[in-house]
């Protein structure tokens, strides 16, 4: 009797285990992804009676790795897409199927409220993207739902949001494909407008796109007001200085949460950075202003001494 | 009545004014990139950037120059420092300064061709040159090109250390500017030293 309960409750933790298991690591959409989550994917023709096999739409493809680790993995497909999806061959009038915006989950949802979601779309409506379009520009065109991660709130490294949130923009700006879904023309040459930029690489590394190219809003953590081209930030000392933006923009969540007592200004940005101009430790800068002043003075001194013993003379 | 003698040889003159003139842009250009400002920055930041970059380019090739003509000419005998007794000496030349020029009494080691350099001169001007230079151009260079710099040395960041350390000495190098100038005015007149370093020739009482 005793071997039997220690067997169901062995049996009940596992299950447990499994659920929860089940629960971390996603939905299985293990189905979907056999054929969207390879470059080829392969089939049996039933007319040829033959295996196919065929490269994927590259922008049907889904990076399952990423998927796993998105914020969206706990969905299954058919979540979001329709249910028919399930059929192969798939349905051509399924490619007409209207797509959940971020609002239809997000919006009004109190879970989502320290997001500011609300804020965030009425930035988005006052930015060039959206004004441009012919409101075509939505959410998933930087955000992808299949691989998204929350980078800045998850306090990830400043280099690592930095790259995350620079390979949203240059997906569309560097790429002619993706770029061509709204725009006739070629996208232009970002190291060639950038190249007046002094140690533009490390620019590109350190600071990321939208923190130059959107108006900072205070209530959002990311400003989601990408300005025209003419009113991105030119001005060196808009961050090279005490006051520096990316205090109010990339910084700005490590500052609200560390307000630093080093003697740096921004000294959040020396965790992971450098900005001249943005950082100067403020006991040297006491301890050189005195030097430097003591020694104007003794200098001065120095002279007027000789002066008025030459005269003596 | 002073005699002249002929102490800057033309290359030294060549490369000191290049080297003031380079020291002097660094300088502007180095401090107005630390304090810039939205409102009172001495240099627009960009141009800050651009005339560092390129001064301190220019200072280290005429950095090389003068090490080129320290090791082949014999200029490198006024640099030897006597290291016995030199406490003394250093001690001697300060009680001078303090205290002797105000009295009217003569120099305790005058100018000569071997040994144009007083001991605080002498010691001053091998610390500027053969330590502040380098380690002003060592730390220059990767701030010039960080993303050779490493992001973290022992917990703290790279460039940061390497930007401390570059402004740090830059600002003793800053110092030794003003006493420079403010000691050549000590001369047979407040005006003889400048126009030695232009001419070569040195002014004696």
């Amino acid at each position: 009797m005793v071997k039997l309960t220690k067997s169901l409750v062995c049996l009940l933790l596992l299950s447990v285990l499994i659920v929860h298991a089940r629960a971390t690591d996603g939905a299985d959409n293990s189905q979907c992804l056999q054929c969207h989550g390879q470059v080829f994917y392969e089939y049996h023709n039933e007319w040829t009676d033959q295996v196919d096999r065929k490269p994927l739409n590259p922008f049907h493809y889904i990076d399952s790795v990423k998927m796993k680790s998105s914020v969206h993995k706990m969905f299954a497909c058919i979540d979001c897409h329709s249910m028919d999806y399930q059929t192969f061959p798939h349905s051509g009038e399924l490619r007409l199927e209207e797509k959940y915006q971020c609002m239809d989950c997000h919006g009004g949802d109190e879970t989502y409220a320290h997001f500011n979601f609300e804020g965030i779309e009425s930035a988005f409506q006052e930015s060039v993207h959206y004004k441009s379009s012919d409101e075509r520009f939505n959410c998933w065109m930087c955000h992808d739902p299949h691989g998204y991660e929350l980078a800045l709130r998850q306090d990830k490294p400043i280099v690592e949001v930095v790259t995350l949130s620079n390979k949203m923009c240059t997906s569309c700006h560097d790429n002619k494909f993706k770029y061509g879904l709204l725009s006739h023309d070629d996208p232009v040459d970002i190291a060639a407008t950038h190249a007046w930029l002094p140690n533009r690489e490390q620019h590109f590394n350190k600071v990321r796109c939208i923190d130059c190219h959107t108006k900072v809003d205070a209530d959002l953590l990311i400003s989601h007001n990408i300005l025209p081209k003419e009113q991105a930030l030119r001005n060196c000392v808009d961050c090279h200085s005490a006051n520096s933006v990316l205090m109010e923009s990339l910084y700005a969540h490590r500052a609200k949460e560390s307000r630093a007592k080093s003697g740096f200004f921004n000294a959040v940005v020396l965790n992971e950075g450098y900005i001249i101009g943005a950082n100067r430790n403020k006991t040297l800068n006491t301890i050189s202003v005195i030097l430097f002043g003591m020694l104007l003075v003794g200098l001065l001194v120095h002279a007027v001494l000789r002066m008025i013993f030459s005269k003596n003379k | 009545m002073s005699d002249k003698m002929y102490l800057y040889p033309l290359w030294v003159r060549i490369w000191h004014g290049f080297n003031a003139l380079f020291f002097l842009v660094l300088l502007i250009s180095g401090i107005s990139m630390q304090y810039a400002d939205l409102k009172y920055s001495f240099l627009p930041f960009d141009w800050a950037v651009l005339s560092h970059n390129i001064s301190g380019v220019g200072i280290t090739l005429a950095y090389l120059f003068f090490l080129v003509g320290f090791v082949l000419s014999d200029n490198k005998r006024h640099y030897k420092i006597e290291v016995k007794g030199l406490c003394g000496r250093l001690i001697r030349q300060m009680q001078y300064y303090l205290f002797g020029i105000f009295k009217g009494e003569g120099s305790p080691f005058p100018v000569t061709a071997e040994s144009k350099f007083n001991p605080l001169q002498q010691t001053t001007y091998v610390a500027v040159l053969f330590v502040l230079y380098p380690m002003l151009i060592l730390t220059g260079f990767p701030l010039m090109f960080p993303e050779i710099i490493i992001d973290n040395f022992f917990g703290i960041g790279g460039t940061l250390l390497t930007a401390l350390l570059h402004s740090a000495v830059g600002f003793l190098s800053s110092l030794f500017l003003v006493i420079h100038i403010y000691f050549a005015t000590i001369g047979s007149t407040p005006t003889s030293n400048f126009k030695s370093i232009i001419n070569g020739y040195h002014e004696r009482h």
